[in-house]
């Protein structure tokens, strides 16, 4: 292998991290904790998609000469969409299943699935055309030989962001202490007079929020149409677990290592086999760590 | 609660579909009656219906056209549309009951191969009739299929034997990972070896996958003159963007895909396609009366902004296909019908078309093209008729 392709290949591996953390961090929150397993996380991110095409759209329409930032607006506005639409969810559907981790599993497949069929109603069921920003097409060249793609720039510049902001939020904001407070101790939480329907519908409504970020910004990279989010909900599911429920370092490890993995399988397998030998590595390591590769130290 | 009268409303209303059409008394077609029923079996919800929705369109098309123009045999197309719902036991069950329950005449139906096997031995058992209206690997040929979009060796010869002799001789293999791509690049190796190439790598992505860095990566390493390409669906659009984002595009590399049409153009971004090759039977900028028509037709039903593709003009032509094989019989009856379609020829919107001898196919022709800034397709190539031949010898 060639210098340069050793380089660009660094690069995937990289971006393929900030990818997968990106999809990942808003299901590793919910998860985490409220044990609500969200199999329409992937909808979610459709719905962030849709909101950024819908954004184009209308900057189109309106002010084509700003059609050239719609993008930063788009991110704002996904984000938006979805923590109202997660708050209503949680307040409305979600809440009355917590006990019942099996029967959320199945109604949130059945909302993915009334979700998908609402996008095929009101979008068609062909893929939507989500123009990219002239400053994102085509590739940065430092040296001659070396393409890096800016839209995956752009995005590992998001991921940075959002984890930042969102470590502040946990780590720096009285909300984020009740979020960490309810997750280590929901009972004695709500002992001390911290209202954790509150916190259960917040946090469930920022998760949902991170995946309409994540949705948002994969328009740059794959295809928005009603069944997007199925093209990202395996791949999400597998970070989280494999990196160990209610961790979010154990989240940015998970997609750290499978990204590694993926980008050098890939180039060295078909991406068909690539794909087979990550699931076998990460049932082996689940095997022998069930509760993931960070699994936080509590007694039940 | 059932009251009193609605239960009477509801038997009078029945009694009134029984005396105006009681279908159930009669043999397949009730085609004393005045109709003659046509199921249409695609998926409308689900995965696939995204490509398959709109061959609907095209085949109800057909219908009403037919219709307005005094049906088949003085008899109105009644038709009876199923929802397959892109899953593969529903497809048999509808088709079970298309053919057992509402006794249709011919089913136009399926997109993919998965469909069509489930569909098979539903439509066998019953002695009914499928048209399938889109490309297909072969190496299949049922009594009771009508197959109208090409087999793999229609396709797949000519364009590698056009690429060999027009953009080079090296030649890398990428695709989605199921029959159909693995059975075109079985095809397409061979005879690139035949036409003096040599093929550099061959990749594999699971279906649905988006993540393409790694495989073009693999790409730019090996420096193929051409990239032949069977991606399909939603891959198409992340393998296109993230092909553009790498600074590969039409102008620098030639690629060559099997299964991207004017319908896939928008969703996957008309400025990525740009000077991309495609290997289809047909495109919406044929030139010819009848394609002129068609195009309008469906323009005019569907909205201007509608486009059209090689599956939907094979769905259009299908219900043509079963009109003309049913007059030429003067029966509705299944082998009568498949007797009459030996050697019948339509003048197509995709020109000069027609069914070969004995193997249910259509002679076609393979037609490569670039795409243009709006998404449409510019022939460049056009291959003589090409005899259909799904069981290849390789």
């Amino acid at each position: 292998m060639s210098f340069d392709i050793a380089v660009m290949q660094a690069f995937n591996g990289l971006s393929l991290f900030t990818v997968l953390a990106l999809m990942a961090l808003g299901l590793a929150i919910i998860f985490g904790l409220m044990g609500v397993i969200n199999m329409a996380h992937g909808e979610l991110m459709a719905m962030g998609a849709y909101t950024t095409y819908l954004t184009a759209v209308i900057f189109e329409r309106f002010a084509p000469m700003l059609l050239h930032f719609y993008l930063p607006v788009a991110v704002v506005l996904a984000f938006g969409v979805t923590f109202a639409f997660g708050f209503a969810l949680e307040r409305s559907f979600i809440r009355f299943l917590y006990h019942r981790p099996l029967d959320t599993m199945l109604a949130t497949w059945g909302l993915s699935l009334i979700l998908q069929q609402a996008f095929r109603s009101l979008f068609g069921p062909r893929e939507v055309g989500v123009p990219s920003p002239s400053w994102l097409t085509g590739a940065w060249q430092p040296i001659s030989g070396i393409s890096i793609p800016l839209s995956r720039l752009f995005i590992i510049g998001l991921t940075v962001v959002v984890g930042c902001a969102l470590y502040r939020l946990l780590f720096g904001t009285r909300w984020g202490l009740r979020i960490r407070a309810v997750t280590q101790n929901r009972a004695m939480s709500g002992a001390v007079g911290i209202d954790t329907a509150r916190v259960d519908a917040v946090t469930f409504a920022i998760g949902s929020g991170l995946a309409g970020v994540a949705g948002s910004a994969f328009t740059m990279l794959a295809s928005t149409g009603p069944v997007t989010g199925q093209q990202y909900i395996v791949d999400t599911f597998i970070v989280v677990v494999f990196g160990g429920v209610a961790s979010l370092l154990g989240t940015f490890m998970a997609a750290f290592t499978i990204a590694q993995m993926q980008s050098w399988l890939e180039f060295t397998l078909t991406g068909s086999m690539a794909k087979a030998t990550i699931l076998l590595c990460v049932i082996v390591a689940l095997y022998f760590r069930p509760a993931g590769l960070f699994a936080a130290k509590v007694r039940r | 609660m059932l009251s009193r009268r609605g239960f009477l409303k509801g038997t009078a209303a029945a009694a009134v579909a029984t005396a105006s059409t009681g279908p159930f008394i009669w043999p397949r077609g009730g085609w004393a009656q005045g109709t003659v029923k046509v199921g249409i079996l695609h998926s409308l919800t689900g995965t696939i219906a995204i490509a398959e929705a709109s061959v609907v369109d095209a085949e109800k098309l057909a219908i009403e056209e037919i219709n307005a123009s005094g049906g088949v045999m003085g008899k109105k197309i009644e038709t009876i549309v199923e929802d397959g719902a892109s899953d593969w036991p529903t497809f048999a069950e509808k088709a079970r009951k298309l053919l057992d329950r509402d006794k249709v005449a011919a089913i136009m139906g399926c997109y993919t191969s998965a469909s069509r096997k489930a569909t098979l031995p539903v439509v066998e058992r019953s002695k009914g009739l499928l048209y399938y209206p889109t490309y297909y690997e072969g190496l299949e040929q049922s009594p009771n299929i009508m197959y109208t979009a090409q087999e793999a060796t229609q396709s797949v010869i000519a364009a590698v034997n056009w690429l060999a002799q027009n953009k080079g001789k090296s030649f890398y293999l990428v695709g989605s990972d199921y029959i159909w791509p693995r059975t075109t690049n079985k095809i397409a190796k061979p005879t690139i070896e035949k036409a003096g190439g040599k093929v550099l790598g061959e990749d594999y992505i699971p279906l649905g996958n988006v993540e393409f860095a790694s495989v073009i990566n693999k790409i730019k390493a090996q420096k193929p003159e051409v990239i032949l390409s069977t991606v399909v669906g939603g891959s198409n659009v992340a393998f296109y963007k993230q092909l553009q984002a790498a600074g590969v595009d039409g102008k620098n590399q030639a690629l060559l895909a099997l299964a991207v049409s004017e319908e896939e153009a928008s969703g996957i971004g008309t400025e990525n396609l740009e000077g991309f090759l495609s290997c289809m039977g047909y495109f919406q900028s044929l030139k010819g009366a009848p394609n002129d028509k068609f195009v309008k037709a469906f323009k005019a039903k569907y909205g201007a902004n509608r486009v059209v593709g090689d599956t939907l003009e094979c769905g259009y032509i299908s219900v043509y296909l079963w009109k003309m094989a049913a007059e030429k019989a003067k029966s509705f009856e299944v082998p009568a019908v498949v007797a009459a379609s030996s050697e019948l020829e339509i003048d197509a919107p995709e020109g000069k078309v027609k069914f070969h001898k004995a193997n249910h196919h259509l002679w076609k022709h393979a037609r490569i093209g670039a795409f243009r800034k709006d998404g449409q397709i510019d022939m460049i190539y056009e291959s003589p008729l090409i005899e259909p031949n799904p069981f290849p010898k390789i």
